[in-house]
């Protein structure tokens, strides 16, 4: 062991220990209830379930389901990214800070919409696409195309369109331009989106269910009701493994795929669009028309009392609902929810950066880059594992001193930034891992230590990306359900969870202050988005 | 606007108390009570629809001089789960909330202890057979039953159905929303409900209802809120499974008939319970809870707080709900531990059905 690798474990040493903690242990003491039933080790019970011919079928949905809702949107969200982040045109920043409120809006709201709007009845019924896969693969896209036009556009944005510029005088054609040179330098950052979406869509529950009805179930699906409704512990353990099995493979790919080349890179301003740009810009406005009309119809639902136009529902969030539906009060759990994202935002930021310094560093040696490729994807795994899994298990095994946790008012926080986490790394990867060394050794030879050098050679580069990162995070935090549910208490509950509690009792008001709600949710999301904006365009000075 | 922004970040980071790990902590920090014989903490864990007015919260804690700590998430299946793995370590000292449908898993996993509680007049009815009332005292009683637009059926001149076999039958055909088993907590009750109407026939029975277009969707909301036409969002189908309950909620301003009704021919009963758990840490203190909870103060302010009947026999009920939530004469009930012992098998069979 050199003392590099020595460096490097220290470094890891913080988030892996985190991870450690807060995921694998839990996950591993669910497992172990499922596969050593009464303290003897009898995988046999677990193992049957994977040999029936549902869980095969329910493997190849999941698979299927999750690859075609990826592809889909890194073909919308690539020209998207081109155009949000190399263009410019009015309204650029607000556009892209609207782009994200998907990823906040509660399922139940959004199926809601969908289905109206696919329904026999609604606009697009003729399609006939209610209750089918194909609907539940567009509710995957809806909420996963602004993770595509974020990563890919913060590597884009500052790439050096001086290769591109000479390319084209030789003669290439914008097309030859963009395969030959462009999308090269963009491999790591879509593959590292790909993956994300990917992860996100191979888990996703409320979707799946509010759209597919119950003809379609996924991995995710299945193992809630094998732990919650059969209480067959052994077979969601299998599940729960045969989940892991999947992503661990998925994660050797990519990362084979995603070879990282050093990218030159130079601020740019961006261009005005000009005529060129008609097929990026239409699939643009396909994606924008996408996101839109679900938003649309909520806020339009929300300004509706009794089939009139009324703000009365806004009003209402004031108050604890119809009958104090609400332990407190919307605007009381939209401070919750903004107190907990600083901390979910903080806890994944740092981490993320200690991770993403980590696996980027150039390895001098096989086992060196060995390690740090098992690091990279280590931090990957939160996203591809079972909700249902890491949350009964944090119950079991958080339960001792010195980390008994279980009732801590710090774990809503720690385990959304732990779903947020990969997304940090992989928004700064690409772009730590575009730095050439050499960069960093002119700067050693010039007499600068290492930290001189991260603040000059790395710093500069990685503001943008860092700030991305931070709106990510804070968006997943502010949107976060799943785990939330699970383990926040009553009287703190977040946005998110007051929305489904109005939405869990009947009575107009009720659902028209829920709406509200995800409307007020979405504004806040989306004026986050705008601040972190207005940040990363101060920063340009900096250069 | 940018200087607007820029004005704005401070303020908005101040806003959130730029919380560094306060996270909500500040309202447990207040003192233990001085006075009181029996000074402490109880924590109770329930399910996340669990509300107790503050003032019975304050009641409780002066009369007791306990501390009352609620821990309220997930569904009575989710309590019912993290109840049975963590049984070795209770999460808390009273759980409320597991209902007939999974008290059964709660009793074989022994996750609760000796109750001792005197059970006071007309609760004995709700009791599980098996536990008959020794570790699982009933809270609360409510009615899944399915819901018809009355107007809808007014406007065109149609009798809405009464009974299960109604909505079977062609004149209905297209008109019926029910969440599913699988994900939903009514949904599987209304499973229950075929199995207790129809006994070893409801498979056949539900492929009629599927042969009549009936609509399975994924939650309640996605019922009441997506597809019932009294729901808020132009939907379609004007007979829905809901609750008893749920006429109450559908009264429009100004006027004092409901727009919905149930049919309480349709109905299966749900009852909560609530028990010590065992290796609690303070199980004294949460038997004088369990008592707490049957109090006539508390079972007088369930319907409004939980939309749910009291099980006492000796409480008023809210106006409101005695002129448009009625309950139920003769509701279907399956044994919990006919439930426990077929759920998988009858969840298996409903599934095939469905998606077939």
């Amino acid at each position: 062991m050199n003392r590099r690798l020595l460096g490097l474990l220290a470094l890891a040493a913080v988030p892996v220990l985190v991870v450690g903690v807060f995921f694998v242990l839990p996950v591993g003491g669910m497992l172990a209830l499922g596969f050593w039933p009464d303290g003897d080790f009898a995988p046999g019970a677990a193992l049957e379930v994977l040999t029936r011919s549902r869980t095969i079928r329910v493997l190849g949905f999941t698979l299927w389901s999750a690859a075609v809702a990826t592809t889909v949107a890194v073909l919308l969200g690539l020209p998207a990214a081109y155009v949000l982040h190399r263009t410019s045109f009015p309204l650029r920043r607000v556009v892209r800070a609207l782009l994200l409120v998907p990823f906040v809006l509660p399922t139940v709201v959004v199926g809601v919409a969908f289905r109206q709007l696919l329904g026999d009845a609604g606009p697009l019924g003729f399609l006939g696409l209610d209750g089918t896969p194909v609907a539940i693969v567009l509710g995957l896209v809806f909420f996963n195309v602004a993770v595509v036009i974020r990563v890919v556009g913060g590597a884009w944005e500052g790439l050096d369109t001086r290769a591109g510029q000479a390319a084209a005088t030789l003669g290439a054609s914008p097309v030859q331009v963009f395969r030959t040179v462009t999308l090269p330098a963009l491999r790591p950052a879509v593959t590292s989106a790909a993956t994300v979406v990917f992860l996100f869509c191979a888990t996703a529950f409320g979707i799946v269910l509010t759209l597919g009805g119950t003809r379609y179930a996924t991995i995710e699906t299945e193992i809630y009701l094998l732990t919650v409704q059969v209480f067959d512990l052994s077979a969601a353990a299998a599940l729960s493994v045969l989940q892991l099995v999947v992503v661990v493979a998925l994660l050797v790919l990519a990362q084979r795929a995603r070879v990282v080349a050093p990218v030159s890179r130079a601020p740019s301003r961006p261009r005005r669009l000009s005529r060129a740009d008609g097929v990026p810009v239409a699939a643009t406005l396909l994606v924008l028309a996408f996101v839109a009309i679900p938003i649309v119809s909520l806020v339009a639902g929300s300004l509706q009392v009794d089939g009139r136009w009324s703000l009365q529902n806004y009003a209402a969030l004031g108050t604890t609902g119809d009958r104090d539906a609400l332990q407190v009060t919307v605007t009381q759990a939209l401070v919750n929810s903004l107190r907990t994202a600083v901390d979910a935002t903080w806890m994944a930021v740092g981490t993320g950066l200690l991770v993403a310094l980590v696996v980027t560093r150039r390895s001098r040696a096989p086992v060196e880059r060995r390690v740090r490729g098992l690091l990279d994807g280590f931090f990957m795994l939160p996203l591809g594992v079972s909700a249902v899994t890491l949350g009964f298990g944090l119950l079991i095994t958080l339960d001792q001193p010195p980390l008994d946790l279980r009732d801590s008012a710090l774990l809503v926080p720690i385990a959304q930034a732990l779903v947020a986490l990969p997304l940090v790394v992989r928004t700064l990867v690409p772009v730590l891992g575009g730095i050439d060394d050499r960069q960093r050794q002119a700067a050693a030879s010039l007499g600068a230590g290492p930290l001189r050098s991260v603040l000059t050679v790395d710093l500069p580069v990685l503001w943008k990306p860092l700030l991305a990162g931070a709106g990510f995070a804070f968006a997943v935090s502010l949107g976060e359900f799943g785990a939330t549910s699970f383990l926040a208490r009553e009287d703190f509950p977040t946005l998110p969870l007051v929305i489904f509690r109005l939405l869990g009792h009947p009575g107009e008001l009720n659902y028209g202050m829920a709406l509200a709600a995800s409307v007020l949710l979405a504004a806040t999301t989306a004026f986050v988005m705008l601040l972190v904006e207005r940040l990363r365009v101060t920063s340009v000075g900096a250069f | 606007m940018k200087r607007l922004l820029t004005l704005l970040l401070p303020l908005a980071l101040a806003g959130t108390g730029c919380s560094l790990i306060s996270t909500g902590d500040g309202e447990s920090a207040a003192p233990p009570p001085e006075s009181g014989e029996m000074p402490g903490t109880v924590v109770l864990v329930t399910h996340e629809s669990f509300n107790l007015p503050k003032r019975l919260v304050r009641q409780f804690e002066e009369e007791s001089g306990l501390d009352l700590e609620v821990r309220a998430s997930g569904d009575a299946g989710e309590l019912t789960t993290k109840l049975a793995v963590t049984r070795d370590n209770p999460i808390g000292d009273v759980a409320f909330g597991v209902d007939n449908s999974f008290a059964s898993r709660a009793l074989e996993e022994d996750v609760f202890d000796r109750l001792g509680v005197t059970l006071p007049a007309g609760v004995e009815e709700y009791v599980v057979p098996a536990d008959a009332g020794e570790r699982l005292a009933p809270m609360d009683v409510g009615h899944v039953c399915v819901n018809v637009d009355t107007a809808w059926f007014a406007e065109r001149d149609l009798d809405p159905p009464a009974t299960l076999d109604d909505l079977a039958d062609p004149a209905y055909e297209g008109l019926f929303v029910t969440p599913s088993a699988l994900s939903s907590s009514p949904g599987l009750a209304f499973l229950l409900t075929t199995v207790a109407a129809y006994g070893e026939d409801w498979p056949g029975y539900w492929e009629d209802l599927l042969a009549n277009d009936t609509l399975v969707v994924d939650g309640w909301s996605d019922a009441y809120y997506g597809d019932f036409t009294q729901g808020g969002e132009g939907g379609e189908r004007p007979i829905v499974l809901s609750y008893d309950s749920s006429p109450a909620f559908t009264v429009p301003q100004g006027s004092d008939e409901s727009s919905t009704a149930a049919l309480l021919d349709t109905c299966f009963r749900q009852v909560e319970y609530a028990g010590v758990l065992a290796g609690a840490a303070n199980p004294d203190g949460g038997r004088v809870l369990v008592e707490f909870l049957l109090s006539p103060a508390v079972q007088a302010a369930l319907p409004e707080s939980m939309y749910v009947f009291p099980v006492r026999d000796d409480v008023e009920l809210p106006a409101e709900w005695a002129e448009h939530a009625e309950q139920p004469a003769d509701p279907y009930v399956v044994d919990p531990a006919e439930i426990a012992a077929n759920r998988d098998a009858w969840l298996q069979e409903w599934r095939d059905l469905v998606t077939r």
